[in-house]
């Protein structure tokens, strides 16, 4: 048994990493063809990231994306999490379900349904039609993390609030919002992140007039491969491990991710 | 919150921006995803409205179930591969030190925050003949030259698993540390060894949460669009893939209209039995 978990654990991890591995050689090869071995060693490829305008061009775009969708993400999840939990309405589960189902129906369907709907408003090819379709797609994200730490809450602060004389606006403003500030800024970080990553929505929706990195990517892959994708594909990996590890380092990754809390006490 | 208030006007205030995006930018183009299925469609790229069942008649068409039985059963082994892999992981996972524990997770949390393209495009590298195995073990004298491993059924096999893996053992994890150590430990003490514990306490434990993660895994796959064009000849294309390639290169929205609703229809049907087994495990636990 020991010698299979020792197995299977290298197995999995080499599985996840090496594909990770192999581009981040190639992204550091002087040559402009891959090959292996390398041949010697250049970070060419990664100023070529910041000095081509098209590269520059896509990662600004993405940014502006990514940064105001996971907003706008926000801002529809928190009130439906807070109203839904704090308050006693019949519809809860179905409006929690419509908030959710975007997310668990496969992207190329919401992709197909903005399409449709910005092709009927005769309004397509803009920044704004991405942002507004990453925002409903990812909006399940925040909707999760703000439900959970509105379930984890304790009771009694609001309910001293206003006992001790705060209206129910005011309790909500100066207990409650505070305290469902990390979940709101986990989810922002997962819609960003995520955003970020997308690739159909913004490809459908953007028909042809809107270039993000990953369709950026996605085309210069159909005309052949250039080192710059690998030395991107880097960029994002370092960016996940990054986020990931301080996520470890300073907040509870375990915890967030549904340990037991019990295994968390188990200090080893 | 146990304080559960009477919903007032402000609630229904509150709630209605919510409620209006979700509405516009989700329910509305759904609708209108509906309507476009039987609008007949323009050679060239346009469609106007009409009635017509042209779309879903095509549905019938041997090649598109051919593809819907293709696409189901190479999600459905990615499914079972990632869950058969990913059940004994997590269970080592959760009973690792602490260190080794929190960085596996690092690592996977990582894989699962990684585009599909990103990933699509490292495994076109890694089974391709200019940088990929084969050169590595042509440099090492083990094979006498690169071989090409894409695009191939294989190729798109292993990068659906690389995508699901991860979300397989978030599914998994949280009941995996819920795991009381004293029943393995009392099967150990009854003289069960390690195997056979694993086999006959774990196991029937986890029934549930493995055909949870299957499930989840195989409608994760199925909505993938990148890893089939990427790594998959035209054979192996999905429906997400079809679906994409009818709305976009062969400008045919109503036929994508119309395979997008059958495949909302298969994933909610799925996501239905998973809430099923989901509402069973919490019985259990």
């Amino acid at each position: 048994m020991r010698a299979l978990r020792w197995v299977l654990t290298t197995m999995v991890v080499a599985f996840i990493v090496a594909p990770l591995i192999i581009v981040a050689v190639v992204s550091i090869n002087a040559n402009r063809y891959m090959d292996f071995p390398p041949e010697g060693f250049s970070l060419h490829w990664y100023a070529e990231l910041w000095n081509d305008t098209g590269w520059r061009d896509a990662i600004t775009t993405s940014l502006s994306v990514a940064l105001t969708s996971a907003a706008l993400a926000v801002a529809i999840a928190t009130p439906m999490a807070f109203v839904l939990r704090a308050y006693d309405i019949k519809l809860a589960p179905v409006i929690y379900a419509l908030g959710i189902l975007p997310f668990m129906l496969p992207p190329v369907i919401s992709a197909l349904g903005a399409l449709v709907f910005w092709n009927s408003l005769g309004y397509s090819g803009r920044i704004e039609n991405i942002i507004v379709s990453h925002a409903i797609f990812f909006s399940t994200l925040p909707l999760i993390t703000v439900s959970l730490a509105m379930e984890t809450m304790d009771p009694a602060l609001p309910e001293a609030a206003q006992t001790l004389g705060a209206n129910p606006r005011t309790s909500f403003r100066t207990i409650t919002l505070p305290l469902l500030v990390p979940s709101m800024i986990t989810g922002y970080a997962a819609a960003f992140v995520l955003s970020l990553n997308e690739y159909i929505i913004a490809f459908m929706v953007s028909r042809f007039s809107v270039v993000t990195l990953p369709i950026k990517i996605v085309n210069d892959l159909r005309y052949g491969f250039t080192p710059t994708i690998a030395a991107v594909a880097v960029v994002f990996i370092l960016i996940a491990t990054t986020t990931f590890t301080l996520f470890a380092l300073f907040g509870n990754l375990l915890k967030f991710l549904g340990a037991d809390p019990a295994i968390l006490e188990r200090e080893r | 919150m146990s304080e559960i208030r009477r919903p007032t006007r402000g609630t229904w205030a509150v709630l209605a921006f919510p409620l209006a995006m979700l509405a516009i930018f989700f329910l509305a183009p759904f609708a209108i995803m509906v309507a476009t299925s039987f609008y007949h469609r323009i050679e060239g790229g346009f469609y106007e409205p009409a009635f017509e069942l042209a779309s879903w008649e095509r549905l019938l068409h041997g090649v598109f179930i051919e593809r819907t039985l293709f696409s189901i059963g190479i999600c459905l082994l990615a499914g079972a591969v990632c869950i058969v892999i990913a059940f004994p992981f997590t269970y080592f996972l959760t009973r690792m030190r602490r260190r080794s524990h929190v960085a596996l997770l690092v690592l996977i949390m990582s894989a699962l925050a990684l585009s599909e393209v990103i990933v699509g495009f490292a495994w076109t590298v890694l089974l391709g003949r200019s940088a990929g195995i084969s050169n590595i073990l042509v440099w090492a004298g083990v094979m006498n030259e690169p071989a090409a491993y894409q695009p191939s059924f294989l190729a798109v096999l292993l990068g659906l698993c690389y995508i699901a893996f991860p979300y397989c053992i978030l599914a998994l994890y949280p009941q995996l540390t819920r795991l009381d150590p004293e029943l393995t430990e009392a099967a150990q003490t009854m003289g069960a060894s390690p195997w056979r514990t694993f086999w006959t306490v774990v196991v029937p434990i986890g029934r549930p949460i493995i055909m949870a993660g299957f499930l989840l895994a195989f409608v994760f796959t199925l909505g993938s669009y990148l890893i089939p064009a990427f790594l998959g000849r035209p054979e192996h294309w999905t429906l997400s893939v079809f679906i994409s390639d009818q709305a976009t290169f062969n400008a045919n929205v109503p036929f994508a209209a119309a395979m997008a609703l059958f495949l909302t229809v298969l994933s909610l049907g799925v996501v239905g039995v998973v809430t099923w087994f989901e509402g069973r495990t919490r019985g259990v636990a």
